[in-house]
């Protein structure tokens, strides 16, 4: 009697070992899914900011329409980019024409105290760092992961769950480097 | 790095070992020394175990009305909820309660009983005095407390303390109003040995809040060393913290509304201390619920 009770415990202890690996695995799989859709989230709020700023900023400094023109157009790229590669690319050309805009518009003192551009710049920036916060959790969430799916015992059962090894983001050869500052 | 947060959790996992192991030995001694077998230990037991459950259950409303903090509006502190927006995206965490406590120094604190019940307190001299990497910096401090489950320990922490008071003052009841049997009893038994034993569980029912007491605070010291070092993993960016309790050691202000039961929550201790120096600054450290700032920048400037 005793033996088979043994025996029994045995079993149902490795099948609680068994789904609870292999949650796991489907749960990390799925928070990488969702870190990834995070990052578009945030790209979108980005790119649904830039029109409200480019109106405000017009009403106050009408004279740098080339600088608000390569806002626009630099938006509209990164709208319509495909593909990660040159997502990244063109959100880089984005931040790099909002930069320069928001320098010009150091130049104006009434659109540096209109309460609109102020609430406009501060959603921008924390929306500029929830990008870099969305993708640096996406990539924890891949380490963690590709880590888990290589390692005993999750290795067994990756397979089943249909976890693979997923990509990093990772930021261009350029973005990487030091930033070059012209005058 | 990653190396730190291991060693600080094995550390605080031997500390509530070892305060474990003292509540059943203050309990073990309660027993020896009146004789008085399971059931009132049974009782003092559960009767500390319900009390620390509700408080565990209440104890970030608690915290919060006892610090006088109000809710943040969103539209006002648009800053200050964005920058934990992009901490949480970043670590992963579900958003806090965020609340405002009224006060010129710069503080913050964290409480909650987990993560989905969580909130963030920070005064406003805190918004007024840091710049956004500064304040980024401590925000994610405050989350990784909510993260590590500080907020539990702690509360642990204090449950425990809890319990060996109850004893230590029930022994001191029982002395008093008919404690001179135990001991005569003892000498009836003609053990010599058994007299000095009582008398060494009786010393150490004097003694044992106190030793319950520095061990709940050198939990509380390791648990900020810990935030520190897991808030910089969230941000990538140790200046940020760094400049930040630069600012916290150089502002003299201190907290209005906080007081001793509330101090282990907030980021840099809210209580006065004057510079001392030599031997008694050593014990005084003992009774501190936090590392000296000092320590905590060197530490991340090693990162």
């Amino acid at each position: 009697m005793i033996p088979v009770i043994i025996a029994i415990v045995v079993v149902l202890l490795l099948v609680v070992f068994v789904v609870s690996v292999f949650n796991g695995l489907i749960r990390l799989k799925n928070r990488v899914d969702n870190a990834w859709a995070q990052i578009d989230v945030q790209l979108k709020r980005r790119y649904d900011l830039i029109p409200n700023l480019v109106e405000t900023v017009k009403g106050y400094a009408a004279h740098e329409s080339q600088t608000l023109e390569a806002v626009t157009q630099a938006r509209n790229v990164a709208v319509a980019a495909t593909g990660p590669k040159e997502q990244a690319q063109a959100d880089n050309m984005l931040s790099g024409t909002l930069k320069s805009l928001f320098a010009v518009s150091e130049a104006y003192p009434d659109l540096k105290a209109n309460q609109n551009f102020l609430e406009l710049q501060e959603e921008l920036t924390a929306t500029e760092d929830k990008v870099a916060y969305a993708r640096q959790f996406y990539n924890d969430s891949v380490q963690q992961l590709n880590t888990k799916i290589q390692t005993f015992p999750a290795v067994l059962f990756a397979g089943m769950a249909h976890a693979e090894k997923r990509e990093y983001f990772e930021a261009d050869d350029d973005s990487r480097g030091p930033v070059k500052v012209q005058f | 790095m990653y190396d730190q947060v291991g060693q600080n959790k094995r550390r605080t996992i031997v500390l509530m070992v070892v305060f474990v192991l003292f509540v059943a030995v203050v309990a073990g001694a309660f027993a020896f020394v009146f004789k008085l077998g399971p059931v009132g230990i049974v009782f003092a037991l559960v009767f500390a175990g319900v009390s620390g459950f509700v408080g565990y259950w209440k104890s970030d409303s608690v915290a919060l009305a006892m610090s006088r903090a109000k809710p943040a509006d969103r539209q006002e502190y648009a800053r200050l909820y964005n920058l934990v927006e992009g901490l949480c995206i970043a670590s992963g965490l579900p958003m806090p309660r965020l609340y405002i406590v009224d006060d010129v120094a710069p503080n913050a604190f964290a409480t909650g009983r987990n993560p989905k019940h969580a909130a963030v307190a920070v005064t406003t001299g805190l918004l007024e005095k840091m710049n956004r990497v500064e304040l980024e910096g401590v925000l994610a401090h405050e989350l990784s407390h909510i993260k590590n489950y500080d907020i539990l320990v702690s509360t642990l922490a204090v449950t425990m303390v809890g319990i060996v008071a109850l004893i230590a003052d029930l022994a001191i009841r029982f002395l008093w109003w008919g404690g001179g049997r135990a001991f005569g009893d003892d000498r009836d038994n003609g053990g010599g040995p058994q007299a000095i034993l009582a008398l060494v569980g009786f010393v150490l029912l004097l003694f044992a809040p106190i030793i319950a007491q520095l061990m709940q605070f050198a939990v509380s010291r390791n648990r900020e060393g810990l935030a520190d070092i897991s808030g910089v993993e969230m941000t990538r960016y140790p200046p940020g913290l760094i400049s930040a309790l630069e600012k916290l050691r150089d502002d003299q202000t201190v907290v209005h509304s906080a007081s001793r039961a509330t101090a282990h929550l907030w980021i840099e201790s809210p209580i006065a201390r004057d510079k001392e120096e030599g031997k008694l600054s050593r014990l005084n450290r003992l009774f501190d619920t936090h590392p000296p700032l000092e320590e905590r920048i060197a530490h991340l400037r090693e990162l």
